[in-house]
């Protein structure tokens, strides 16, 4: 069958496409929404912490704020934006036509749409205000919105699995010939961890919201508690799945920055199959260490040192990743662009997100500082500092793939310099507040701590700030920007080797793979499918 | 760029050293997840059977649900003996047992209805206790997946009567299997946990 290529229309992204490419924008864009949405909530919290006792907003208001500030950024920003890069990237990365199951793909996508809207929509009956967390029995108790959260969590987790059997389907069924496991790309190895642990993890926590739902709406009595029901259940149920959301969520960033450091220092990637096992070693670590979270919570103390113990082993496949890209920039010859930048950003972040987890895991310091700022500010480092951080790498990392053009290098740079001292400023005085004794989710607050809410209000007023150039970048980029050429980065991994953007059909023929991805300055080094830009690399 | 030969996703598929079957692995995927979701409620039963009293335990019929769990089993002979047929190309025989699979799952289904109906009749429901809540969702959820089953039969059945199945092709009837034995196992383990042990 011969065809002339078809005329890309921008419209086909705004309607039902099963293109992996299509919809893999698709999820990008969504979820950059949600991003703006669930950082006005953070702006108005802010806000309103800027004084000991404002009022700016009700404690009502401020717990409905604080609930879907952190739903929002998890389920519709974080989440999404991860899958909508998977998406785009595995099938190339692979050297497939598409995914395996491309209308499933296209229903995961969609939805996220009607879960997102119904989640905000909540807002008109009363949202849901017992915390991200929805301990019972506070959810069970709370405004209708509470239920509308439920059923959009339960929507969330149900598109996040549909595009895990699909991302492993994918990656075990549609390799290109040659490309073993040992030579695919390390975002498609993290992907593929990242589909197990969701997989695995998300379903129960579909099962503990099936039974919250079913509490509010038909009378179960699953968390009434004159009627026996246990609050420690939900924890458990809850935490299963939302401990290793944290992998979920930071995994496909690691997998995206270990593609940027080889080829931003022009090396081989140091300890490929480390990175790329250790990614597998989270996942399963993850799934054996969910009760941490509830050292406070009465559960029976001899079983928190097993759970303190596995919770700080997961520092060592970390620890792996983090010493591996340092070794694969060291000798380097680095070239800082925004990408790169992006990249060690999120190693300097992610660090302190990650040792100050170990501090939490630590029994006696976890009673000390539980429900305080410590663990918002440890967390933020995680999610903010560490995935958003990968994610923006990411997005700036492949823009020219996805669009063809060449982002502004200034603004890219502008972006990250107010991103990065923007998370800092943000989360590290909440550590200080912590320590102080400052708790976490309340409206006003001690006096003494007025300065360091200051300061974290101006990071967060920064960070706000910060997503315009951003915002300003991508869009005129798109539009105005120079053409990129097909390998603008002279990146050896397989989406770079055809054009950019790619064609409907991603190759011209069944790419067939020879060799490792990662063999940057060496000189017998052949791509699979040469390019011009990439020949004398 | 002029014209591309455009290619067929089978091209893409060709020479790999890995022949599984993409519909056959998202599948087993998809159970994966199920096992998980089940292990969840299956969690919270057992959690409050083992922290409440459960008086109405007494109430249940052991003997009716046997049978029904021998008509359960049954069922998913059905369907291997189905598949054998189709696997020697005997569309009839794939159709008879697929039939018998599905009428199976239905009185599996009736006897799960008249279960539930007389333990009403005790007082037993949704919202008389923990134990009412969590015997009901577990059991009524698994309920939902043989219904599901049987739907998903009687469409297999429509589907092998048009043909669509032949001894070479019939990765839909395998994938049904899978899931229809997916269904039989987790009953076998429910049964167990609520009415055994
Ligand atoms: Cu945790």
């Amino acid at each position: 069958m011969t065809t002339a290529t078809p005329a890309l229309s921008p419209r086909r992204y705004f309607g039902w496409s099963t293109d992996h490419k299509v919809i893999g924008v698709q999820y990008l864009v969504t979820s950059f929404f949600f991003f703006l949405v669930g950082g006005a909530m953070a702006g108005m919290i802010r806000t309103q912490l800027l004084a000991p006792d404002s009022t700016l907003v009700s404690a009502e208001a401020f717990n409905r704020l604080s609930t879907n500030h952190g739903s929002v950024m998890l389920f519709l920003w974080i989440l999404p934006v991860l899958a909508g890069l998977g998406n785009y990237l595995v099938p190339l990365q692979i050297g497939a036509r598409d995914m395996a199951f491309p209308r499933l793909n296209a229903l995961s996508f969609w939805l996220l749409v009607p879960a997102g809207l119904l989640m905000l929509a909540s807002f008109f009956v009363g949202a849901a205000e017992a915390g991200w967390t929805a301990y019972v029995p506070l959810s069970i108790s709370g405004p209708d919105g509470q239920t509308l959260w439920a059923l959009s969590v339960i929507l969330l987790g149900t598109s996040s699995m549909m595009g895990s059997i699909n991302f492993v389907t994918t990656i075990f069924t549609m390799r290109a010939e040659g490309l073993t496991f040992w030579r695919l790309p390390l975002f498609s190895w993290s992907m593929l961890a990242t589909s197990i642990l969701v997989l695995t993890a998300t379903p129960v926590l579909t099962a503990g919201l099936a039974l919250i739902a079913m509490d509010r709406l038909v009378g179960t009595l699953f968390f009434s508690v004159p009627a026996g029901g246990d609050p420690i259940l939900w924890q458990n149920l809850f935490w299963f799945y939302s401990h290793p959301a944290v992998y979920i969520m930071v995994l496909p960033a690691m997998g995206a920055i270990s593609e940027i450091f080889p080829v931003f220092a022009r090396k081989p990637v140091f300890g490929y199959r480390m990175i790329a096992v250790s990614s597998l070693a989270i996942s399963l670590l993850g799934l054996t260490v969910w009760a941490h979270h509830m050292f406070t919570s009465g559960m029976d103390p001899r079983l928190r040192v097993p759970y303190m113990i596995s919770t700080m082993i997961i520092a060592v496949p970390t620890g792996v990743k983090i010493f591996s890209w340092l070794a694969t920039i060291w000798g380097g010859k680095i070239r800082l662009d925004t990408p790169m930048l992006f990249a060690l950003g999120f190693i300097s972040m992610f660090l302190i997100g990650g040792i100050t987890g170990v501090f939490l895991a630590a029994i006696p310091v976890d009673l000390h500082v539980h429900d305080t700022y410590f663990v918002v500010a440890h967390l933020h480092f995680v999610l903010f500092g560490g995935s958003v951080s990968g994610a923006y790498a990411a997005l700036y990392y492949w823009y020219p793939k996805i669009t063809g053009r060449r982002f502004d290098e200034r603004l890219g740079k502008v972006h990250f310099a107010a991103n990065f001292i923007g998370t800092n400023l943000a989360y590290l005085p909440m550590f200080l507040a912590g320590l102080l004794g400052m708790p976490r989710r309340v409206v006003n607050y001690d006096p003494r701590f007025t300065e360091l809410n200051q300061l974290a209000s101006l990071g967060a007023f920064l960070l706000a700030v910060s997503v315009l150039p951003l915002l300003y970048n991508m869009i005129v980029s798109w539009v105005n920007g120079p053409k990129a050429g097909d390998n603008p980065w002279r990146a050896r991994t397989l989406e770079w080797q055809g054009s950019s953007p790619p064609p409907v059909h991603n190759f011209d023929q069944p790419p067939v793979v020879t060799e490792g991805p990662y063999d940057y300055g060496e000189a017998e080094a052949r791509s699979m499918m040469p390019s011009p830009a990439a020949a004398g690399d | 760029m002029t014209s591309h030969t455009i290619p067929h996703a089978d091209d893409f598929r060709a020479g790999r050293e890995l022949s599984l079957d993409h519909r056959k692995l998202g599948m087993w995927l998809f159970l994966a997840s199920e096992v998980m979701f089940f292990g969840g409620l299956v969690g919270t039963f057992l959690h409050y059977k083992a922290t409440l009293p459960t008086p109405e335990a007494a109430l249940l019929d052991t003997v009716l649900v046997g049978l029904n769990t021998f008509v359960l089993i049954t069922s998913s002979l059905m369907v291997v003996l189905g598949l054998d047929a189709i696997q020697r190309g005997r569309r009839r025989g794939l159709i008879t047992f697929l039939g018998l699979t599905a009428l199976l799952g239905a009185i599996f289904l009736g006897g799960q209805v008249f279960e539930f109906i007389s333990l009403a009749g005790h007082g037993v429901t949704l919202q008389s206790s923990v134990f009412g809540s969590s015997f009901y969702t577990l059991t009524g959820f698994h309920g939902l997946h043989v219904l599901i089953g049987v739907i998903w039969a009687l469409v297999t059945l429509m589907k092998a009567a048009r043909g669509t199945y032949t001894a070479q092709e019939h990765a839909g009837v395998e994938a049904f299997g899978l899931y229809w034995h997916f269904v039989d196992v987790v009953w076998i383990v429910l049964f167990t946990i609520i009415y055994l042990i």
